[in-house]
């Protein structure tokens, strides 16, 4: 501690290249939030997936429907504890740009299907009562300032028309990172309504005993209905999230070739800056070693001195980043799981740590290695 | 009593026998310091005059540790520092040493107070004694208004002072002053020998000058004259308090 003033005094010795340096790493760091909180809301499908949840879609597509008269053989299958099915809507709230994902759903079943959703009973009971009533996860209606009571008009692309439903409950998600930007409507009305597909479902969601079962139930319900007009495919909840992000490229790669990139420059920036700082205080480190200061001391202090930078630096990026995410989703939707988790914020300030401790080794090296007579003649 | 002819029987202060110093330039070999002897007591003033080159930085770099010997003997204290590792030698300057440089190499980011206290954050004092013994070195060198200022708030004359604070506030067993007041006017000067004189009639600090000014030379009480790396005369100037 009685060393304190020596590294911060010296981190003032120039402001302006402390506080370009800080910069750097503010602005490197603030970027590795945000990728990692877009590579969150794309895999947050596959961390918040059920273990014991299996999804049955058409084997040619998930366009494909699947017949409804499927969930009575699938509820016999051993293992199988709840078969519930969905129908995608595809319709568009006032403006195209305000996408959010319309589901019709298997009421019966939703919730057993979907535990960490949660809905107050008398809301639930109230969707039930009304054949046009819709629920809205919390951050879609707080995202459109809905409340409970309002009818809300859906134009649809898929089916045509415009749909109004009354919007009976709104779900909250158990865990910050579950899903609350669905839109809930009456399976049995789509049926109803549509002029075609009727009898007919989107996907099937399947909750089963034991998660350990999954690879054997998985290979049986597709070989059931092997042959058939509409066969399926069978993934788990997991391996189907996954599936999905890989159709939209490799998101895993991207970050990791930008964040490269981005790191090995700031490395280049701060170590030079370090380097500079090092050569102008050749003799005052000359000095600090013939009053006795070792010369492990001298590498500790160049070292202590690139991490405090990078530290203050990182911390300051991620902190910024923080407070970007409370403001919600950017993309209007496309990012409904917009949040940065404290182990991405632990990630952000170990790689900081180490871009400063690399970036200071050879400056600080080259200090410790400094000889006080050499030094002290080139003053 | 400063020997240069090595009769001492070896029990002073400080101590060197048979010192050479050399350098490799390329492949030619430089011989800075020939067979040099020298024997200082405890409680001495001895300047090092010399043209340029003729090994009087060297014979202080050799003697503060600060560099090794090609070849001889240093003692300091009893203790023979030619033959120590670096890493002890470093300890050993802590101790021992305290070093008055030309260019007074304060830390520019550190104010006076901040400067001086600096050897002491290498030993084990409280935060108030390392206090109380910064006030008192600087109140030696007459700094006590200007604890807080920085370096460059400072005059030449002042800036040495606080070098000279810094190198006498661990209470080491000798000074070495290379050219200190090579880079200060007259008035100045005359300041901040009258400090390092007092240092040792009133402190009994055993101080090793270099210098190329005779006036400088002559607060010392032996001037001692190189040429090509020896030591050629000793001459006694004043008389030992």
């Amino acid at each position: 501690m009685k060393f304190r003033r020596l590294v911060f005094a010296n981190l003032f010795r120039k402001k302006v290249r402390t506080l370009l340096t800080l910069g750097s790493f503010a602005v490197a760091l603030f970027l590795f939030g945000l990728l990692f909180v877009v590579r969150g809301a794309f895999s947050q499908g596959i961390e918040v997936a059920g273990a014991d949840r299996l999804v049955i879609i058409n084997r040619v597509s998930i366009i494909q429907p699947l017949p409804l008269a499927y969930k009575e053989r699938l509820l016999r299958m051993p293992g199988v504890k709840v078969v519930a099915f969905s129908s995608w809507f595809g319709g568009v709230y006032q403006d195209e740009r305000n996408f959010f994902p319309q589901i019709a759903i298997d009421p019966e079943n939703q919730r057993a299907a979907y535990p960490e959703f949660l809905i107050p009973e008398e809301q639930w009971q109230a969707f039930l009562t009304d054949r046009e009533a819709c629920i809205a996860g919390a951050s879609l209606a707080e995202r459109f300032h809905w409340k409970i009571g309002d009818r809300i008009p859906i134009r649809g692309t898929i089916y045509g028309g415009t749909w109004e439903f009354n919007l009976r409950g709104i779900y909250r998600g158990q865990r910050p990172q579950d899903d609350t930007t669905q839109f809930w409507f009456h399976w049995k009305l789509l049926d109803e309504r549509a002029r075609f597909n009727k009898g007919f479902v989107g996907w099937y969601v399947l909750r089963i005993q034991n998660p350990d079962d999954a690879a054997g139930l998985v290979k049986t319900i597709d070989a059931q209905f092997a042959n058939s007009p509409w066969e399926t495919k069978t993934e788990t909840e997991k391996a189907f999230a996954a599936s999905w992000i890989k159709q939209m490229g490799n998101i895993e790669f991207l970050i990791l070739v930008i964040g490269g990139v981005v790191f090995f420059t700031l490395l280049l920036v701060t170590g030079n800056t370090m380097a500079i700082s090092v050569r102008e205080r050749t003799s005052e480190f000359a000095v600090l070693k013939a009053l006795g200061f070792s010369d492990r001391f001298v590498l500790g202090l160049v070292m202590v001195e690139s991490l405090v930078i990078a530290l203050i630096g990182g911390g300051l990026g991620l902190g910024l980043a923080k407070l970007y995410t409370f403001g919600g989703d950017p993309t209007g939707g496309m990012l409904p799981y917009f949040y940065l988790a404290p182990v991405a914020i632990l990630y952000g300030l170990g790689i900081a740590a180490l871009v400063g401790v690399v970036s200071g080794i050879l400056p600080a090296y080259s200090a410790m290695r400094l000889r006080v007579v050499d030094a002290l003649r080139r003053v | 009593m400063v020997r240069i002819d090595g009769s001492g029987n070896g029990d002073s202060l400080i101590c060197a026998r048979d010192l050479d110093k050399k350098y490799l330039r390329g492949s030619e070999e430089i011989h800075v310091l020939q067979g040099l002897n020298l024997e200082v007591g405890q409680g001495e003033f001895v300047a090092f005059m010399g043209p340029s080159g003729s090994g009087k930085s060297t014979l202080l770099n050799l003697l503060g540790g600060l560099d090794v010997p090609s070849a001889g003997t240093i003692t300091v204290a009893g203790e023979s520092i030619a033959s120590m590792s670096a890493q002890k030698l470093t300890a050993w300057r802590a101790r021992h040493v305290g070093f008055v440089f030309q260019m007074y190499n304060l830390i520019p980011v550190l104010n006076a107070f901040e400067n001086v206290e600096l050897p002491l954050l290498l030993t084990n004092l409280s935060k108030a004694e390392r206090r109380r013994h910064v006030e008192t070195a600087l109140a030696i060198v007459g700094l006590t208004g200007r604890l807080r200022h920085y370096p460059r708030q400072l005059s030449g004359g002042e800036e040495q002072r606080v070098g000279i604070a810094r190198a006498i506030v661990s209470d080491p067993t000798f000074l070495l002053c290379d050219e200190p007041t090579g880079d200060l006017d007259r008035k100045s000067a005359d300041e901040v020998m009258a400090i390092i004189s007092s240092l040792v009639h009133d402190y009994g600090k055993t101080v090793l000058l270099v210098t190329h000014d005779p006036m400088v030379a002559e607060c010392a009480q032996v001037v001692l004259h190189l040429e090509k790396g020896a030591l050629i005369e000793a001459v006694r100037v004043g008389s030992k308090p």
